[in-house]
């Protein structure tokens, strides 16, 4: 007894406690109904009474198997020794955290001197029972929602306490969901017991087999290797190959889904570059900083926009940061590059000096942290296909990278400036003798490859941190899309782009990330042995030798 | 303006050798106290410097003569640096941390057992500086076969040298290449037997690093002044006439290249007793580009220009990060606009064409490159 108090009272000091107080007042309202299996309670109740381990666990056993509103609230209190009896009144109590006492059959509140009251003992044997009881009470709950995740729980924890509750939910189960996830909960008990029948493995491995993923593996797996049975076996190794295939399906269309996502990035970082470099045959290592602008850009519109507005904040963001990168992508332009025009290796150490100056204005305006840009709702959380994990902001990305594709597309095919942009991608020389103001032209083709490059800004911010140096993580994998997808055809970036990224992706499990980018950059490297003006590069006598 | 640039070089020539010999007599005879005094920081600082001109004088040799603008000699550089590191770290022995006799510090963490094959030998001075050319030269002789054989030319070429030295950079991050991962090697204690902290080794390796200046200037020089250089030249300027005229365009580059990594590995070896220590931060593509403009500062296919924009501009670079720290990277952006814009021929090419008095026009160095034409 002294040490039963001593117990009692060091939990009185615990945290835990209060939290435990909490609980049982939700339980107190809603224990105030009155209950509907009155005598069998009764019965039950009294069974505490001895205060003999063996009768409580019946209690126990009878409460969850019973079930009555007031079961969570009784289990709960004797499981932290707040269970207490009168064994001279026969009253069944537990206490609050207040210090009341309530009667465990109504609910209500028993006034008066209550020395009479003493403790029901708990040991560890009892203590396990009040856990299954307390797992297989929810598993009979009303919602639907709250069973199926009682029955994940069991399929998780493989409790083989659990399996007389899961067999009387399974009985009278209405919703096949429900009934799915209980039959798998039942597999997997089945699966981790050394003493189920065949007919009961069987039954596992096709529960497990329908619902296929990394556990159901391991659990077919386990069945394999207890049971003698050849005809078990032979069920578990079909299963397990059936499984396996899936699972690497899956694991292929998840990893085509990761490369096709890092593509739609690369793929919007790069194709303003290859535009500028397909027009103007000049590089522009400032092109990382123009999608930093338009990062940046992003974190202003949120910044600015009234709370209402700020679930439309892509739509602001997405026209100011072209605007923004285009802006500067023409004043630097008319400002460096048009004087530089046939040294392109000096464009190049002039745009370098650019993107520092960029940078330590950013820094200097914004700060070195990182900026948080929020998610749009509708860019927010994931879903699932199949086996698949879909982030939406990803999925979006896509979308967009899709639609700046697109959009280009048109502007070089069906409008004059792209007409003309295309000539002189051909035929600088020619096209100005046809009368194409080519310096004009530069310009414009310029500020288009940068106000592209700031859009690419506002879907990085989505993905990534946005700080000032954003985008010297994108410009060398950018560079790598247009050297291997070739000038003068956005197919070839489209294409070098879905190339590069899947086969990043695709390289990461085998050799590791870090491992899976370098076998890329040498291979780009060999490959522009072979084809030094890339895959789509352009014919005729007009390109360079 | 050849034969100007002759004396000029001579005349820098001079002042190196005077510097190698008066800065250690000025740094460890003199006394502390004395105004003529050079403390040892200053010493390896202007040592540092020097590392930098023979990597700048390595690049002018392949930029201002051959016209190929390597984004990656920042890699030949860390790699000679590296090579030097690994000499330095199996000197430590038994008094690194974990005083393993054989397996430096870094390696013990990781819970290493034996020393992996690439650092055997490492240990023995002659092998080690075998390594500090060979590694960079033979990686340049691949590099440079492959793309020169395939006419890889212009920015294409900078951007996959770029793309060489950011592979490297990321390899040598990771801790199971075996190379200290990003801590990189460090903890440096003597060399030769020297110890690393006194004063007067300091002074010898400033001393050796001007002396390794003079060399790779007068190899460099060499090399231009020679009829092999007047066809590199060529190539430089025309070469796809070159080509038709007979010459074999990729031996002459992939020769100049494969020289221009070997003193960029000797600059490296010598850098990293100096400041002790290799990362691979060294080979941040940054640092290279960086390097383009120290060549661009001074002038390119001047040689000592090169070398004088190494120093003037790390010098600055010195000064500028310790008064103003914020405003740095303002003053290199602006410096490679503004250089490019204005200087194409960098200080010294300015300073020797006002001193001409004749208003003769010469034919730009390198305006066109060849096929330029988008």
């Amino acid at each position: 007894m002294p040490s039963a108090f001593r117990l009692a009272s060091s939990f009185l000091t615990t945290p835990a406690w209060t939290a435990a107080c909490a609980v049982l007042a939700l339980f107190t309202c809603m224990t105030v109904s009155p209950a509907a299996h009155a005598d069998a309670l009764d019965d039950t109740l009294a069974k505490f009474l001895s205060d003999k381990f063996s009768q409580s666990e019946k209690a126990v056993g009878e409460l969850a198997a019973e079930a009555p509103p007031q079961a969570a609230a009784i289990l709960d209190a004797l499981g932290d020794n707040r269970l207490m009896i009168d064994p001279a009144d026969r009253l069944v109590a537990y206490k609050t955290g207040a210090g009341a006492l309530l009667n465990a059959r109504t609910g209500q509140p028993i006034p008066g001197a209550n020395a009479a009251f003493k403790k029901v003992r708990v040991n560890n044997a009892l203590r396990s029972a009040i856990e299954g009881a307390m797992g297989s009470l929810t598993l009979a709950s009303p919602d639907p929602q709250k069973r199926i995740a009682a029955a994940e729980e069991v399929f998780r924890t493989r409790a083989a306490k659990a399996l007389p509750a899961l067999q009387a939910q399974l009985a009278k189960e209405s919703d096949p969901r429900v009934a799915d996830a209980l039959k798998l909960a039942r597999a997997a008990i089945a699966a981790v017991s050394d003493d189920a029948s065949s007919q009961d493995r069987l039954a596992a491995i096709e529960a497990l087999k329908a619902r296929g993923g990394q556990n159901a593996q391991s659990l077919v797996d386990q069945i394999a290797q207890k049971t003698t049975d050849p005809r078990v076996r032979d069920a578990a190794d079909s299963a397990l190959s059936s499984i396996h295939a899936r699972l690497a399906m899956w694991g292929a269309a998840q990893d085509l889904w990761y490369g096709l996502s890092a593509s739609s990035v690369l793929l919007l970082a790069a194709i303003g570059l290859a535009i500028t470099f397909g027009v103007m045959g000049v590089i522009n290592m400032a092109h990382g900083e123009m999608a930093m602008l338009g990062a940046y850009a992003t974190y202003v519109v949120q910044l600015l926009l009234p709370s209402w507005l700020q679930n439309w904040s892509l739509a602001f963001a997405i026209p100011l940061a072209f605007l923004v990168a285009a802006t500067v992508g023409v004043a630097i332009e008319r400002l460096v590059i048009r004087y530089l025009y046939m040294r392109p290796l000096e464009t190049l150490l002039a745009t370098w000096g650019v993107s520092l100056i960029l940078q330590q204005t950013v820094r200097s305006l914004f700060g070195a942290s990182n900026r948080l840009v929020g998610n749009p709702p509708f860019m927010s959380g994931a879903f699932h296909v199949g086996g698949l994990e879909i982030t939406t902001n990803r999925l979006w990305i896509i979308v967009l990278a899709i639609a700046v594709f697109a959009a280009l597309q048109i502007v070089l095919r069906a409008t004059p400036f792209g007409l003309q942009m295309r000539a002189v991608t051909q035929n600088r020389r020619m096209a100005a003798a046809m009368g194409i103001s080519t310096a004009r032209l530069d310009m414009l083709a310029f500020g288009l490859g940068s106000g592209v490059a700031g859009i690419a800004g506002v879907a990085l911010s989505q993905i990534d941190n946005v700080s000032p140096n954003l985008g010297q993580g994108y410009i060398i994998d950018s560079f790598m899309v247009v050297v291997f997808g070739g000038v003068g055809n956005l197919w070839g970036t489209a294409f070098g782009a879905l190339t590069i990224g899947i086969a990043n992706k695709i390289l990461e499990p085998l050799i590791g990330a870090v491992q899976g980018q370098i076998v890329l950059l040498v291979v780009i490297i060999l490959f522009i042995q072979r084809r030094p003006r890339g895959l789509f590069a352009l014919k005729g006598r007009a390109v360079e030798a | 303006m050849s034969q100007r640039l002759d004396r000029l070089g001579f005349a820098f020539v001079v002042i190196l050798a005077l510097a190698a010999i008066a800065v250690p007599v000025l740094s460890l005879a003199t006394p502390a106290n004395s105004a003529f005094n050079i403390p040892p920081y200053l010493v390896q600082l202007f040592g540092k410097y020097l590392c930098y001109a023979i990597l700048a004088v390595a690049l002018d040799l392949v930029w201002g003569y051959c016209g190929i603008l390597s984004l990656g000699h920042g890699a030949f550089f860390a790699l000679g640096g590296y090579a030097m590191g690994m000499y330095l770290m199996r000197q430590i022995g038994a008094r690194g941390v974990y005083a393993n006799p054989i397996l430096p510090d870094f390696m013990v963490f990781l819970n290493w057992k034996a020393l992996p094959v690439a650092w055997w030998g490492f240990n023995w001075f002659p092998y080690a500086m075998l390594m500090v050319v060979l590694v960079p030269g033979l990686l340049a002789l691949a590099f440079g076969w492959f793309a020169f054989r395939s006419r890889v030319t212009g920015v294409y070429l900078s951007i996959i040298t770029q793309a060489m030295t950011f592979a490297l950079f990321k390899e040598f991050f990771r801790n199971d290449f075996g190379f200290g991962g990003n801590n990189g090697l460090t903890d440096f204690k003597d060399i030769l037997g020297f110890s690393l902290q006194s004063a007067s080794t300091k002074a010898a390796l400033f001393s050796a690093s001007a002396v390794a200046l003079i060399l790779a200037y007068w190899v460099a020089h060499a090399i231009v002044g020679s009829k092999y250089g007047k066809a590199l030249i060529a190539v430089r300027d025309a070469e796809s006439r070159m080509r038709f005229l007979g010459y074999r365009v990729e031996n002459y580059k992939l020769f100049a290249f494969v020289v221009s990594a070997v003193m960029a590995g000797v600059a490296g070896a010598l850098y990293v007793p100096q400041v002790g220590i290799i990362n691979p931060s060294e080979f941040a593509p940054a640092n290279s580009i960086e390097a383009a403009i120290w060549v661009a500062v001074g002038g390119r296919a001047t040689l000592v220009g090169a070398a004088i924009g190494a120093i003037a501009v790390n010098f600055a670079k010195t000064w500028f990060t310790g008064a103003f720290p914020d405003y740095w990277l303002y003053g290199l952006g602006l410096l490679f606009v503004l250089v490019t814009l204005f200087l194409p021929r960098g200080l010294l090419g300015l300073a020797l064409t006002a001193r001409e008095k004749s208003p003769r026009v010469e034919a730009p160095a390198i305006a066109v490159e060849e096929g330029a034409d988008p």
